[in-house]
């Protein structure tokens, strides 16, 4: 309570010292379902305020928000996926209202992904022919002799079955509806400790609870996805693993720029690493802090991150 | 007695009920058994015979945005006066910072002020729960969250209950708008929640406000059939009364009609309330704040016990209002002497008063009573997840549910699938037909062809047959579970009491959670889907197995007693025929809400229906969404027009109606 109050001290203090030129017109954050996201948006607000500008949360569907910042609804998004949302985020871009406002130092990968105890039963992982070799281990009661692999939802377009196919796989995928499905199977196989292979991606709260590593397919080249002729496979698309280095964008409405300069310019300088990243995520998934606590908490462990970004620091 | 059914109902064509159902089944079973020799386009619909539906519904949806500017209108009406409604009370509430800047009230003030309301409708029994469930909610830690969800509630209930009041009024007046307006509302209840989502969006803005309106149109259908339904009940006497009185129109409706159809509308005002409940979870897709977007997000971190408790807390709030509605429908009128002073007849409203401002007051000094932090608050979500985890992990568990999760995938779920996949289109139409008439006779028959003409022309046909078989298969299951249990619980007054209670916390507890279990004991497949839809469909089968048994007139089961029946006669050929035409209500309640949740389980993984629903919530595919959706209500609207014409027609062959 009264970090907060100090916060709010501050926050006015400031207003009146930086010659910010700011609306006072509430800056939308949308807030997602998954925890790194949700503290993110809050340390990234924290910080705004502290700058003197109101700040407002608004809790959204990750991929229908893009078309909300086109229309001036939300401000921005502080977590733009290359995987997940390039396709979301592109689209937009193209039909206009939005801006690219550069990338987090962080990386991104989304693959096959197995908990640690799993190569326990497939000692080759995380080779993926390794894994083709024992896919009977994966097999249950619906698929058969051939392994079970649990694919993100069909809308995130993981192209798993394509892969399967195209790399002559004993497996058999079936999609999960969301990405708590998801964790509820590795859930229900750690207590056993069954081997399963999922979907997964990195950064993400999964690391800090169920340790494991991604399946490591071909390397991915580009025009794996267009060109039958790259990848081991001369005949087939998506033959190779998803890229290991996707890019994390941040995005904002095209008016951010002109109503919120001091704002926008703090967006363009912010940028956090994977760790900082998982660090955000476990004080709320692992130490149960309310997101807001927790980005209190981050902002005052890692000042020297932050305050060169804000205009103050600049100045 | 028992063949009442079984009657032969001569049609002038001279064919008996009997003859003609057989007839039909026969020709689909022909058609079926010949599936490997029939021309392409009798077993499925040709690619080019299916007409661009999405494509024209998308074209209209455009018109009416860009060329009517109707989206200016309800852009203006989102974002001014609701906007204005629902910041006034979130300030209140919660304290976000819009005008009047006065809140957050703390919440010991909203408990008191609760409890007292309580005391005025049930006494300390209702002030107890009332109280009790603030307490909770502020002890636990979601004070915060709770009143985000509440900020909204309070102000899309009365919006709900004053346009319903308003068009069943319009019903019961003008015969020609009932009319039109019954059909609309029997889509509006039957059509999947994802429906009402995006066009939330589109005109209402992403947030409170779009939450706001979704969950007002899912709350209104029931209020409407309710005041309609009271108004024309008003006893002739009492208009006559008010007739000499010289009453005004105005002053027949307000100070006659209203008042004596009072019963009926705190009915519809209670429904409202628990519709409102009920959409708390699934408009957090649209940008609602509160309970259920802190569920979402429990959920997408696999924190089932914090899960947990939200649902404890939204079966609380929901019983809570429940009950103190239910109250005030049978809570009459008090009168007073002429010269009371306004202080005792306003008495409850002085005390309840009293006590917000005591507390407001004591609030500002211990802070406890202001808010209670995040650390201070008794959660104990990871000692819950540890019991939940647990329980699924015990061998014996584990033993059941993999022989289940084999058996049922191996050798009913997927074969029943399949088979009915194989059936060729129009046999299946022709099955559905014949049952329509077996059941419920010549009107629901030609409705339910005209139905599944419509969904095979949507091109849609698979996941809808996916759809049904996962409903189809969830509610004969569940048969076999809500039945007996209902007939056992009906027994004794004591057991029914707790198990109606169950059924009634079953159903408030939101869906969403039950997916996560459901997806730890059986895995993501067929078995997890089928067994989240049981756990809501068992729920009327019994509640109205229990309500069937027990109206049973006593007389009868005197009259079996003394010839001498044994109780299993007593209960095959009494009490069953008897109370199966309430029973078919629960079995067509069941099937309604079989329709609801498979659209949810989505969420676990499905390859129906509400697959490709939940994928057009990302994007901007209005028009599939709405072909999507009619689909799921024409289905669910057969089924329910069948079997309701079945209840009704045997409840008065049994002289019970």
């Amino acid at each position: 309570m009264k970090a907060k109050f100090l916060m709010t001290a501050a926050a006015a203090a400031l207003a009146t010292a930086s010659f910010a030129e700011d609306s006072s017109d509430p800056i939308v954050i949308p807030i997602h379902n998954w925890s790194s996201q949700i503290v993110m948006s809050n340390v990234v607000g924290q910080i705004l305020e502290a700058q003197g500008n109101n700040v407002e949360f608004v809790t959204t569907d990750s991929q229908a928000v893009y078309e909300s910042i086109r229309l001036g609804d939300v401000t921005m998004e502080l977590e733009v996926w290359e995987g997940a949302f390039g396709a979301s985020f592109r689209a937009a871009l193209e039909k206009g209202g939005i801006v690219d406002v550069g990338d987090h130092d962080a990386v991104t990968r989304e693959d096959w992904w197995y908990p640690m105890w799993t190569k326990d039963a497939c000692p080759g992982l995380p080779d993926w022919e390794a894994l083709n070799a024992c896919a009977s281990v994966f097999a249950t009661a619906e698929t058969g002799d051939k392994g079970r692999y649990l694919d993100g939802p069909v809308d995130w377009l993981k192209h798993g079955a394509e892969r399967v196919e195209a790399l002559g796989m004993d497996f058999v995928v079936i999609n999960a509806g969301s990405a708590a499905a998801l964790w509820a199977e590795i859930g229900a196989a750690e207590a056993d400790k069954k081997p399963v292979v999922v979907f997964n991606w990195t950064p993400n709260f999964a690391e800090a609870v169920w340790p494991g590593e991604f399946v490591e397919f071909p390397a991915w080249e580009d025009g794996c996805d267009k060109d039958p002729a790259v990848g081991p496979n001369p005949d087939a698309l998506y033959d190779c693993g998803n890229p290991a280095t996707g890019y994390l964008k941040k995005a904002a409405w095209e008016g951010m720029e002109e109503k919120w300069p001091d704002a926008y310019a703090t967006l363009q300088k912010i940028s956090f690493t994977n760790p900082q990243i998982a660090e955000m995520a476990k004080k709320v998934d692992v130490d149960e802090l309310e997101p807001e606590e927790a980005a209190a908490e981050w902002l005052e462990e890692n000042k020297d991150v932050w305050e060169g970004w804000t205009s103050m620091g600049a100045s | 007695m028992a063949d009442v059914t079984a009657s032969p109902v001569a049609s002038e064509t001279g064919l008996s009920k009997i003859r003609i159902v057989q007839i039909m089944l026969a020709i689909a079973v022909i058609l079926t058994a010949a599936r490997p020799i029939l021309p392409d386009f009798l077993v499925r619909l040709p690619e080019e015979w299916i007409p661009p539906l999405a494509v024209w519904a998308d074209a209209f949806f455009n018109f009416i945005i860009d060329d009517l500017k109707l989206a200016v209108l309800t852009r203006w009406f989102a974002e001014g006066p609701l906007e204005f409604m629902l910041d006034t009370t979130a300030n209140l509430l919660e304290g976000k910072r819009r005008w009047p800047f006065l809140g957050p009230i703390p919440w010991a003030a909203i408990a008191a002020f609760a409890a007292v309301i309580g005391y005025y409708l049930g006494g300390w029994k209702m002030a107890l729960l009332a109280g009790g469930t603030f307490v909770w909610t502020a002890m636990i830690g979601q004070w915060k969250i709770a009143m985000q969800t509440m900020s909204v509630l309070v102000v899309a209930a009365p919006i709900a209950f004053a346009v319903g009041l308003g068009l069943g009024i319009a019903a019961w007046k003008w015969a020609r708008f009932d009319r039109a307006i019954k059909p609309i509302l029997a889509v509006l209840q039957t059509l999947p929640f994802f429906t009402y989502l995006l066009p939330a969006v589109i005109f209402f803005k992403v947030g409170p406000t779009a939450g706001a309106v979704a969950t007002i149109v899912y709350a209104i259908p029931p209020m409407i059939l309710m005041t309609t339904l009271g108004l024309k009940k008003v006893s002739p006497e009492v208009v006559e009364a008010g007739k000499m009185c010289g009453c005004t129109k105005f002053q027949m409706l307000t100070r006659v009609y209203i008042p004596s159809a009072r019963t009926e509308i705190l009915v519809g005002v209670n429904q409202v309330i628990m519709l409102c409940l009920a959409m708390v979870v699934l408009t957090a897709f649209i940008g609602m704040p509160g309970l259920g977007a802190k569920l979402l997000a429990m959920m997408g971190s696999f924190k089932l016990g914090r899960s947990f408790e939200i649902g404890v807390t939204i079966v609380l709030l929901a019983i809570t209002l429940d009950q103190m509605s239910k109250a005030w429908v049978v809570k009459q009128p008090e009168h007073f002497e002429r010269d009371t002073p306004w202080y005792i007849r306003r008495k409850y409203t002085v005390m309840a008063i009293g006590a917000f401002v005591a507390f407001f007051l004591i609030a500002q000094a211990v802070d406890i009573l202001d808010t209670v932090g995040r650390k201070q608050a008794w959660s104990k979500g990871k000692e819950i997840d540890g019991l939940i985890k647990g329980f699924l992990n015990i061998d014996f568990v584990q033993a059941i549910t993999n022989w289940l999760r084999w058996f049922l995938n191996v050798w009913v779920l997927i074969p029943f699938r399949n088979a009915l996949l194989y059936i060729p289109t129009p046999a299946f139409i022709l099955g559905i037909v014949a049952f329509c008439y077996y059941l419920g006779g010549k009107r629901p028959a030609i409705f339910g062809a005209i139905f599944f003409t419509f969904v095979a022309f949507t091109g849609w046909w698979d996941r809808s047959v996916i759809t049904l078989y996962a409903v189809i298969s969830a509610v004969i299951l569940s048969m076999f579970i809500g039945i007996p249990l209902g007939i056992a619980a009906s027994r004794s007054d004591k057991w029914s009491r707790r198990i109606l209670l169950a059924c009634d916390t079953a159903q408030t507890f939101p869906s969403f959670i039950y997916l996560i279990p459901a997806i730890m004991l059986f895995g993501v497949n067929d078995v997890a889907v089928v067994f989240s839809i049981i756990i809501f469909t068992t729920v009327p089968l019994t509640r109205y197995t229990i309500e069937g048994m027990r109206t049973v007139p006593a007389e009868m089961t005197e009259a079996a007693d003394m010839s001498g029946a044994t109780r299993k006669q007593k209960l095959w050929s009494v009490q069953l025929p008897l109370a199966l035409p309430t029973m078919g209500v629960g079995f067509n309640q069941a099937i309604m809400f079989a329709f609801f949740m498979v659209i949810i389980a989505a969420f676990i993984g499905t390859q129906d229906l509400g697959q490709e629903l939940q994928k057009t919530l990302a994007g901007t595919e209005l028009g599939k969404n709405i072909v999507l959706g009619m689909n799921v209500s024409l289905m669910a609207l057969t089924f329910d027009m069948t079997i309701m014409a079945w209840s009704e027609a045997r409840k008065k062959a049994l002289g019970l109606a």
